[in-house]
């Protein structure tokens, strides 16, 4: 079902579990649709992510998205992040099947979610 | 590296002597059973014992054993056979909820031609209690079907008494037995079913072989229009080879039922038990006593079934989260919901099925396997963190 780029990052996820000092977290997805995906990010003053992570509830499709697209993030600024599509995290992956397509945007909306709350709730506040 | 079936549900793989049985049947007893020569008449005579010897088995006449190409033909056969045959009578088919796919998906079809399909539900442990028939059944019902086994958490249902109460109200009464059939005792006329389904790959036979028992006096429409083979109620050349190998197989498996039954049961019980013990926050789904002797079926929270699956596939490990039928499908088992199951558990169940040829060694590895892949996959959890900063456990 999946080729073995997906088996990789599903067998040796990057980038995983919580990250104490995130100032971005971003989570979607449920429980009931058999996904949640949450991306943590530690954003720093210039808008840089300087780390991220991720915890994922999901298949392997969703796990090995959730690993390739905090890959593609790090070290990027919010801008660059939010312009990744769920199309980039599945040709990364090498692509998936049509029924785990969803997982890819996923992805890419727990990025966007993630850069959202560091821009409501973080900076914000500091500003 | 190591590799363990677990997933005997599934499928079996054949028996040696059952393949020995067959062999002469591909190449030099070739003969197609309808012709009237002599290599004909090879073929014919093997489908004749082979009949013979299945009905024997399972205490029947050999007129009422029909062969079929497995469960799914069976189960497809016996619902609109019937519905088609009886519909003089009334338009209500009543079903369980957490019948097999070639049920559901017959049922279905029948609905779309004008037909009442009931599902009745389950209890918390997958049971149709007899009272849940009792309630849904009308004069005008023309067929109750119940499976004598579910295959996704091996509950054993209440046949004799679910039959009993169909006949009442003068209903058909078929089940579809496939999960059951060489595992647990079928006991087709002490229950007094007018139908039943079975398929031989389930218990160590050929797979694309089956029955479908029709007690004399039952007339359902035939289902594949064709030649004079079974007795003119399904076409299609005689898979001589396959017949030959559904016989002793269910030979061998009803011959050795209560042993094998046993062996398996005991390794089954020491796997449920061990998984109980290590493994935190699971759910035993299904039944603890009324229940397949092969099936153990675990939710194990805060995780999703693909991923461990596919975990366990990467240490050689082959088990099912739900059905192989309903795999492709991102829906949670309708089993598992039918029973009350949580959807976010029931995203998160397996199924584990031993065979005869299971081992206490391989049941030992899984063991550690599954520990491991489910810790793994916890760690990757966000519901299981939330879970733990909310209980503050460990």
């Amino acid at each position: 079902m999946y080729n073995e780029r997906v088996m990789k990052e599903f067998s040796n996820p990057q980038n995983v579990g919580e990250l104490s000092d995130a100032n971005g977290v971003g989570t979607v997805g449920n429980a009931t649709c058999g996904d949640i995906m949450k991306i943590f990010m530690k954003i720093d003053e210039n808008d840089v992510i300087q780390d991220v992570s991720f915890q994922t509830f999901g298949c392997a499709a969703a796990i090995a998205t959730s690993s390739v697209a905090t890959q593609m993030i790090k070290g990027k600024t919010i801008d660059e992040a939010l312009k990744i599509t769920n199309r980039q995290v599945v040709e990364s992956l090498g692509g998936l099947p049509a029924q785990k397509l969803h997982c890819s945007v996923l992805a890419e909306e727990a990025i966007k979610a993630a850069v959202h709350d560091y821009l409501e709730n973080y900076k914000k506040q500091k500003a | 590296m190591k590799r363990v079936y677990l997933d005997y549900s599934a499928t079996t793989p054949l028996d040696e002597r059952v393949f020995e049985a067959m062999k002469p049947y591909f190449t030099e007893k070739f003969g197609n059973a309808n012709s009237l020569h002599c290599f004909g008449r090879d073929g014919a005579n093997a489908v004749d014992s082979s009949r013979r010897r299945i009905a024997e088995l399972l205490g029947v006449k050999p007129t009422e054993i029909y062969f079929t190409s497995g469960g799914t033909e069976g189960d497809n056969w016996a619902l609109k056979g019937i519905a088609s045959a009886y519909s003089h009578k009334g338009k209500r088919i009543i079903i369980s909820s957490i019948e097999h796919a070639a049920m559901l998906g017959s049922a279905a079809q029948l609905e779309k031609q004008g037909f009442d399909v009931v599902y009745l539900p389950v209890n918390d442990k997958g049971m149709v209690l007899p009272e849940y028939l009792e309630k849904a059944i009308t004069d005008d019902t023309i067929l109750v079907s119940v499976m004598t086994a579910n295959n996704e958490i091996g509950t054993l249902q209440p046949v004799k008494e679910l039959c009993e109460i169909a006949h009442k109200h003068g209903a058909i009464f078929h089940t579809d037995a496939v999960q059951a059939m060489g595992s647990v005792p079928v006991k087709i006329r002490d229950w007094n079913v007018d139908l039943l389904t079975f398929s031989a790959h389930k218990f160590y036979g050929p797979k694309g072989i089956g029955v479908l028992y029709i007690k004399s006096g039952i007339k359902p429409d035939k289902f594949i229009a064709g030649g004079h083979q079974e007795r003119s109620m399904r076409g299609g050349t005689t898979n001589v080879p396959f017949v030959v190998g559904m016989s002793e197989a269910l030979r061998l498996a009803l011959e050795n039922l209560e042993e094998n039954s046993l062996k398996i049961k005991k390794l089954r019980d020491y796997f449920v038990k061990s998984i109980e013990e290590r493994v935190p926050y699971v759910v035993y789904n299904g039944d603890r006593k009324q229940r397949l002797p092969q099936n153990a079926n675990f939710a194990f929270e805060f995780i999703e079934g693909e991923s461990l699956l596919l975990r366990l596939d990467m240490a050689g490990i082959a088990c099912s989260s739900g059905s192989a039928c309903s795999s492709g499908s991102l829906d949670p088992s309708h089993v598992l919901l039918a029973t009350g199951l949580p959807i976010e558990k029931a995203h998160g169940s397996i199924r584990f099925s031993f065979g005869k040829y299971t081992t206490k060694d391989d049941v030992d590895y899984v063991i550690e396997q599954v520990v491991n892949a489910v810790n793994d996959l916890r760690r990757l959890s966000p519901l299981f963190s939330e879970f733990k900063g909310e209980k503050k456990y460990v």
